[in-house]
């Protein structure tokens, strides 16, 4: 049995999740040393499990809010409604400042319905993104604010985070 | 039914019946109708989900609130909603059917609501209906009605909890007439509901109802005994003019649910109803409108298991059709 740090480097990753994570944690928490704690919002599953580790590092008492982005997609003739966990927005968002956290940033298109989403729960001030990894292929015009690392697979890898505790990456 | 219900890889199609259904199936509906009532519970209370897609309501048989439930689910998946009243229009020049089916496909309908008066009218749009089109009954004669039973079964859930059996069910009133009871009985029976148990006047029962997988009781108040949940027909008034029934005071002194006789079920079973009610016949107002009551629940819960419903039979990828 393997290492999960072992299996990762086995698969081409020379860094592990929990590396990754923590060079997310500090980013984020040098961008909100001075700033008033945002509500932070964790797109299921793999956001989510990021975005409370977030919540700890920054010391925000309030729950993680998780997003389930799935009445939101833009493929649904494409791969299909493939059901959904719920959402739950524990705070009003109006007028305030929201930090979007998802495991893998790659195409943009969950961001893009992410935001959909979360407009429908009100007006934030404004939305930053947290990506725990950013991968090159971005077809929409969205980048994330803070992310761990940047990775670069052939367009039929897939990545997969495994969680909540400990943070692990496969490659499928 | 199983099979033209649902597709190959075992994805719900259309539907038509909660008989024969996997129990999977089911709960897929319940747990998708939870994030339904998530989102209905928004300031903005629609999802993108079916935008572009059209559904058209056929209601050959007047309803007003299963008929404003399906426009309104339709609405919050973004859907565009052609409601067609065609009692009043086509069928009644003498267009068929199939004639009807045909117009509307013609016109790129992805999903046809139907409501009939004769059992199996669903059922004939769904086996003629063009691949990707789904059907959905919304009540055929006294075959069926399922999305009615699901929000009944959605609703024992939230008050309940997902274990069905642990649970004693208890359908009062007119069975052999309703449509509701049987779609009822064949899911909570899929659930593995603990007890089922039926309590109607003879002449109200379906020959051999039995098989169907619940216990007859004549008496009320011994069938409501340790009960946890209780579900009162509507008595349809027009069965009083044959001989199925003495008088409607009569049937309410034997077979009305009061608050008395819940004294008999346990303290926290709720009770529930199709509706339209008849107050004072089959149920008395002081209950229906009591704290044992999650009538009015069940119509708020049916807008989230019809999108539900809706969503994973649209839901499908094209490329698949």
């Amino acid at each position: 049995m393997k290492s999960n740090a072992a299996h990762e480097r086995s698969n081409m990753l020379d860094f592990s999740a929990e590396e990754a994570m923590q060079t997310l944690t500090e980013s984020v928490l040098r961008a909100y040393r001075d700033l008033p704690a945002p509500v932070i919002v964790g797109i299921y599953t793999g956001g989510a499990w990021v975005a409370e580790r977030l919540r700890r590092t920054l010391g925000v008492a309030a729950p993680i809010s998780t997003l389930d982005i799935g009445f939101y997609r833009d493929d649904l003739a494409l791969s299909g409604f493939k059901g959904v966990g719920s959402s739950s927005l524990n705070d009003s968002i109006d007028g305030r400042s929201v930090l979007l956290v998802d495991d893998v940033l790659h195409s943009g298109r969950t961001i893009r319905a992410a935001l959909g989403a979360l407009f429908d729960y009100g007006r934030p001030a404004h939305v930053r993104l947290a990506c725990l990894l950013v991968r090159e292929g971005r077809e929409l015009p969205i980048q994330a604010d803070y992310f761990g690392r940047e990775v670069r697979l052939d367009p039929g890898q897939r990545l997969k985070l495994r969680g909540p505790e400990p943070l692990a990456l496969e490659i499928l | 039914m199983r099979s033209l219900q649902l597709h190959s890889d075992g994805r719900l199609k259309h539907f038509l019946s909660t008989e024969g259904l996997p129990r999977a199936v089911l709960e897929e509906i319940l747990n998708t109708a939870d994030a339904f009532m998530e989102t209905s519970g928004r300031a903005i209370k629609s999802v993108p989900l079916l935008r572009g897609r059209t559904i058209a309501m056929l209601f050959f048989e007047g309803s007003t609130r299963t008929r404003s439930t399906f426009e309104l689910a339709a609405k919050r998946l973004s859907a565009d909603v052609l409601t067609l009243d065609v009692g009043l229009s086509s069928t009644s020049k003498g267009e068929t059917l199939l004639d009807t089916l045909r117009n509307l496909e013609a016109m790129h309908c992805d999903m046809f609501v139907v409501r009939h008066a004769d059992s199996g009218a669903a059922q004939f749009f769904a086996s003629h209906a063009r691949e990707g089109v789904a059907v959905l009954n919304a009540g055929d004669g006294r075959h069926a009605h399922p999305t009615q039973a699901m929000l009944d079964v959605y609703t024992i859930r939230r008050h309940k909890g997902p274990d069905f059996g642990r649970l004693r069910v208890v359908i009062v009133g007119d069975v052999l007439h309703s449509r509701v009871a049987r779609s009822q009985i064949h899911a909570l029976n899929i659930l593995h509901v603990g007890e089922l148990r039926v309590v109607a006047p003879a002449t109200l029962l379906p020959e051999a109802v039995q098989a169907l997988g619940v216990t007859v009781f004549d008496d009320l108040d011994e069938a409501l005994v340790d009960a946890d949940v209780v579900i009162g027909l509507r008595l349809q008034k027009e069965r009083m003019r044959g001989a199925f029934l003495p008088s409607e005071g009569e049937y309410f002194r034997r077979y009305g649910l009061t608050t008395e006789r819940l004294a008999l079920a346990k303290p926290d079973c709720i009770v529930m109803h199709p509706g339209p009610m008849n107050r004072g016949v089959e149920i008395a107002s002081d209950l229906a409108d009591g704290p044992r009551s999650v009538i009015l629940e069940q119509v708020g819960n049916g807008i989230a298991v019809r999108m539900a419903v809706m969503a994973l039979c649209l839901g499908r990828p094209r490329a698949s059709l």
